[in-house]
């Protein structure tokens, strides 16, 4: 009886419809992607069962962080350009080019008006320590939030407010805020929650 | 002569270039593409955040409301309180007597069970026009509008949410969410008021 012979195959595999699928997938991600935005601080939105999505552009964001600091962001950097010229401008500070330039590039910040010069000096990553983002003061006393908000809706009247608050904040600091965009007539705004399902709904 | 000694060595193949093959190795570009999708992956936002829409009546305009009293009949009051507890009157002081202050909670089986009942009416008129959104194929646009004229009613309940010190954003959302939950049209968030805290003083809070 002759010996039967095992044929021998190749290992090798053709990759190039995994290339291709890997590739097509690869497109995909970075058309349908926006990128995730560094946050000044890490805030946990309470749940609640509404769900409605927030556009993604001409947004005001304002972020509450548990201790009640807040901080505060507009889209576009032009936009960015033009709210800081204005804001120094009621408070008689005057910006340079390269730090405009570089205010532009902030996404969320969160000190007073008057170190807004030193904190634009710094790195950006001593930026978010919490000896340099004092927040933003908005006491009956200074209300810069105030002026920021009305500034930026001065800018583009299309701007939504987003207010994006830890579930442990504190009431009074939500009500203050409220309270301040209520004196400048914005009486609609949005308040960014995570999703939950009802429960024994009805 | 190195020449000739070639042109033997090759004689064979004399003419004939040599053939590479085409074929190439993917297995270093499929490593990359994974790579950059991993990238991607892990890089973006895949949910958007939920929000929620509010809208207050502007500073003016609440005066104007305070002036043209609400019923006392149809007024809830909230009050948020410190360790997510809830208490809730209704009406307000008539002759002299005070509003009984009632402790709830958040858990469904809390603050929302006095609002439903409250609200029940409104409530079986939602549930109706959903079951009749189900059978006879209303627009989602429709649905809304005809919901919006029931639970703006004119007898519907209203609530006053007030918020005290103690109480934290968490709280808020949550009695928000119960308004959306138990379909109350009419609320409204409001300071808290020297009665509101002399109420509490005597449950001892």
């Amino acid at each position: 009886m002759p010996k039967v012979k095992i044929k021998r195959k190749s290992t090798a595999i053709d990759m190039t419809a995994m290339c291709d699928v890997a590739f097509l997938l690869l497109t995909f991600f970075m058309l349908t992607s926006n990128l995730i935005q560094k946050e000044p601080v890490v805030v946990n939105t309470p749940a609640s069962i509404s769900d409605i999505k927030i556009p993604d552009r001409n947004i005001i964001a304002i972020l509450v962080d548990s201790k009640g600091k807040v901080f505060f962001g507009i889209d576009g950097q032009e936009n960015r350009i033009q709210l800081l010229t204005k804001m120094g401008g009621a408070y008689n500070i005057n910006f340079s080019a390269a730090e405009l330039k570089e205010f532009s590039l902030i996404n969320k910040f969160g000190v007073p008006i008057n170190m807004m010069k030193s904190y634009l000096s710094l790195k950006s990553d001593e930026r978010d320590i919490p000896k340099n983002a004092l927040g933003i003061p908005c006491d009956s006393l200074d209300n810069q939030f105030k002026n920021w908000v009305r500034f930026a809706k001065g800018i583009n009247k299309d701007y939504r407010i987003a207010i994006k608050a830890d579930q442990t904040t504190a009431y009074p600091v939500i009500k203050r805020l409220m309270g301040s965009l209520q004196d400048i007539g914005e009486s609609r705004y949005n308040l960014l929650t995570s999703l939950k399902g009802i429960r024994d709904y009805e | 002569m190195s020449e000739v000694a070639q042109n033997n060595n090759q004689g064979k193949k004399k003419g004939k270039t040599k053939k590479m093959s085409t074929r190439v190795d993917f297995t270093p570009m499929v490593d990359l593409g994974f790579l950059l999708i991993t990238f991607f992956m892990l890089a973006t936002t895949l949910s958007k955040p939920q929000t929620m829409e509010i809208a207050l009546p502007s500073k003016d305009k609440v005066e104007e409301k305070d002036q043209s009293n609400i019923k006392a009949s149809r007024a809830v009051t909230i009050l948020l309180g410190k360790d997510n507890k809830i208490f809730y009157y209704e009406g307000t002081r008539e002759h002299d007597i005070d509003p009984e202050l009632i402790e709830a909670n958040y858990s469904p089986t809390g603050i929302r069970q006095f609002l439903l009942k409250k609200n029940y009416e409104v409530m079986v008129k939602v549930r109706n026009l959903r079951i009749e959104k189900e059978s006879k194929k209303l627009s989602d646009k429709e649905f809304e509008k005809r919901k919006d004229e029931i639970i703006g009613d004119k007898k519907a309940p209203i609530v006053c949410i007030k918020g005290t010190d103690a109480s934290s954003y968490k709280n808020l959302i949550d009695i928000l969410d119960e308004m959306a939950i138990c379909n109350i049209g009419r609320y409204a968030i409001m300071d808290i008021t020297p009665f509101d805290l002399e109420l509490l003083a005597k449950k001892g809070l």
